[in-house]
């Protein structure tokens, strides 16, 4: 008798603790080195236009959230084996990634641009101001011959495991050199050391890094949505956890009905780039 | 088991560019080994010097920290960029191949310097006895003894240079191993992966082991 | 020189953490590696021929395959493998393999896999005559082996242990990727953040110089102290 009552009791601490361990704590994973989406101040704290949504969402939601750092090429896998439950970190929207895991409605969206060193042969293309790829019409037809013919042999830098990397390798573009890096600052990094022809990655990072670094990085060409390159940022989350998903959904909702993203993503972006 | 017979083929493409710089760096690496072992068996102090601190500190330095100051480091000094320094350091093949040489070349001086120093001192008195000179006594008695001696020590340098190699996936080359990582990083299954990638690398370590064992016993007297 | 203070302004304290970091990852995983030394040592020695196969398949892929491959795999599939093992044993829940696990885990079957020849090289160089002698006094294997085998053995081991240490810490390096902060990792984070790289993994060189340098004068200590009565 004695043991199963110990039993019992310890089964009984052992459920009482995971219920509350589990109380609405959420652990939101971001990259933090992908300004002005996510980053790291000087001290190492993160911050950043997701960081500071991350926080409205939770209260939202009202739930517990701690957000935790997390490479790249990692992201993905962490979620999955359960280091943290959403990922915030300027992810987006791809059926690619949907294969693992889910998404929620898009909270931002963001534009890609080419960028090269001021004063490139690649200065000056002659292309609309942005293209959508979901649209198939005759002149995101032409523009992609136009780049095509323009960036065929060149080196082109970009984030590994991105949209970016996608659409270089899509064949959109012809035949191009492409070079992945693990961070998007190694991408700068060699793009300013000369070893880039151009680099490709969302124009508010571009924008981001010239101004923080004073170094003479321009965007070239149209600016690049739709298609490869998803639909729109949102917050990833496991395939099986359908009641955060709605959580989260929820909460979106409400803080664009509050305005709260758009505040802070005139706050991060200059531009309200919210969806 | 499909996923093991479908990043086959890009595997296996993939490896051509590590048994490239494996076999680049080893080549070079020799003549740097070499070089370095015949500075540290000099009388002249600085030579000795320069040796000894050139070998100490590429093996006491990962090969990661060796290979990221070569590419990421001077990448970003200015000089070097405007220097004919760029023509190599521009590109990540070649920033590879330089800092795989630098380090394979360290510890094959210690290897190549111990084969020299264990030479029968009776051999090289015959040698001189016998009234060969310093040259020929180098090319046509030290250096075969030398080699035959070094062949198991050099054999297992082979086989890490080629470990080695697998760093070149953090300086953007597409080795075996940066294209493993990618497969896995999309597809989660990182078991599979391995064992594939990890097959092609034992494959190549069994063929450079034999290489050595037959090598041995050409050299044998 | 700014750069290396102390405090909030500079690396220095970051950087000193980051190298006690690497230190304890390197220890940990060269005592998971004397661990699993042992056991496979002894296989390769067995008389049973399965368990030299087992020994020899352990020694040949882990000292065959890149680190890097080997680190993918617990990085990637971590969380998942100790899981699985876990439920072999019963339990069912799901456990945190923090940075630390996985980076020390990862480098010390690496590190065993160099342990287990070192160990098995230094058992067989022993004078057979010990064993003979043991036998023959009477002791028990289990005796003999603790009291006269192994003491003799980590004598003629110690050389090669300080070169699988040299091999241990500088693999550490490798575990950056996985997210600990030890030295690799925390100057990338500095290299990145001030934009001088060249500057930070030079320091970084230092540091395992320093490391590679105490480590020398720490195994000569350890060997002289052993050389005593021979």
């Amino acid at each position: 008798m004695n043991m199963i009552k110990k039993f019992s009791l310890g089964l009984l601490i052992t459920l009482f603790l995971t219920i509350s361990a589990n109380a609405d704590k959420i652990k939101i994973g971001t990259e933090g080195a992908y300004p002005p989406w996510n980053a790291k101040d000087e001290s190492g704290k993160l911050i950043g236009f997701e960081v500071e949504l991350a926080n409205f969402l939770c209260i939202y939601m009202g739930a517990d959230c701690t957000i935790v750092e997390q490479d790249w090429d990692g992201m993905i896998p962490g979620l999955i084996m359960r280091k943290y439950d959403a990922i915030m970190a300027g992810m987006s929207i791809t059926g690619e990634r949907m294969k693992t895991i889910n998404f929620s409605q898009g909270y931002a969206d963001e534009v890609a641009s080419l960028a090269v060193m001021k004063g490139s042969s690649l200065e000056g293309m002659d292309t609309p101001e942005g293209i959508n790829l979901s649209n198939k019409g005759g002149e995101v037809k032409k523009t992609l011959k136009t780049l095509t013919g323009i960036l065929a042999g060149k080196t082109v830098c970009v984030q590994t495991a991105t949209i970016h990397q996608n659409f270089l390798e899509s064949g959109d573009v012809g035949k191009v050199n492409v070079r992945t890096y693990k961070t998007q600052d190694e991408v700068n990094l060699d793009l300013t050391a000369g070893r880039c022809d151009a680099a490709l990655a969302a124009a508010v990072a571009f924008t981001d890094y010239a101004e923080k670094s004073g170094k003479p990085v321009v965007l070239v060409g149209p600016t690049f949505s739709g298609g490869a390159f998803g639909n729109g940022v949102g917050v990833g989350i496991r395939k099986d956890d359908t009641d955060l998903l709605n959580r989260f959904n929820k909460a979106i909702d409400m803080a664009r009905k509050q305005g709260k993203i758009s505040e802070l993503a005139i706050k991060w972006f200059g531009f309200d780039a919210s969806m | 088991m499909d996923l093991m017979l479908d990043s086959l083929p890009r595997l296996l493409n993939a490896t051509k560019l590590t048994i490239q710089l494996t076999l680049l760096s080893l080549f070079f690496g020799i003549f740097v080994g070499v070089f370095f072992a015949i500075l540290r068996t000099s009388k002249n102090r600085v030579f000795y010097f320069i040796s000894y601190y050139y070998s100490y500190i590429f093996r006491g330095t990962p090969l990661l920290v060796q290979i990221f100051i070569i590419y990421f480091g001077l990448g970003q000094v200015e000089w070097i960029r405007e220097s004919f320094l760029w023509i190599v350091l521009k590109e990540p093949y070649s920033c590879a191949i330089l800092a795989f040489t630098l380090n394979t070349g360290a510890y094959s001086s210690e290897i190549f310097r111990s084969a020299f120093e264990t030479i029968n001192k009776g051999v090289l008195e015959a040698a001189e006895g016998l009234g060969l000179n310093k040259v020929h006594t180098f090319f046509r008695i030290k250096l075969p003894i030398a080699i035959k001696q070094s062949l198991p020590a050099y054999g297992n340098e082979m086989i890490l240079m080629l470990k080695g190699t697998s760093l070149a996936s953090t300086v953007t080359l597409l080795d075996l191993t940066g294209v493993a990582k990618h497969i896995i990083s999309t597809t989660f299954r990182p078991v599979e992966v391995f064992i594939v990638a990890g097959s092609i690398y034992l494959i190549m370590t069994f063929i450079i082991h034999n290489l050595i064992k037959y090598l041995e016993k050409k050299f044998s007297y | 020189m700014g750069l290396l203070a102390y405090g909030d302004t500079g690396w220095g304290d970051e950087l000193f953490f980051a190298t006690l970091m690497t230190i304890a990852v390197a220890a940990a995983a060269i005592f998971i590696g004397f661990f699993l030394a042992a056991i496979f040592a002894s296989f390769k020695l067995s008389k049973i021929r399965t368990l030299n196969l087992i020994g020899s398949f352990y020694t040949t892929v882990f000292r065959g395959v890149p680190e890097l491959l080997v680190i993918y795999l617990f990085f990637f599939g971590g969380s998942g493998a100790v899981m699985y093992v876990a439920k072999i044993f019963g339990y069912d829940g799901y456990i945190e393999v923090n940075a630390f696990l996985t980076g020390a885990i990862s480098i010390g079957i690496i590190s065993g896999a160099y342990s287990t020849e070192v160990f098995r090289g230094a058992i067989q160089s022993i004078n057979k005559g010990q064993f003979e002698a043991s036998q023959v006094l009477g002791f028990k294997k289990k005796i003999y082996y603790y009291k006269i085998i192994i003491p003799q053995m980590l004598r003629l081991a110690l050389p090669n242990i300080s070169n699988v240490w040299q091999i241990t810490l500088k693999d550490t390096s490798l575990i950056s990727v996985t997210g600990l902060v030890e030295i690799m990792r925390m100057s990338y984070i500095a290299a990145g953040s001030t934009r001088d790289p060249l500057f930070f993994y030079s320091f970084a060189a230092v540091l395992y110089l320093f490391l590679t340098f105490l480590s020398l004068k720490l195994f000569n200590k350890l060997e002289q102290h052993y050389q005593k009565g021979y």
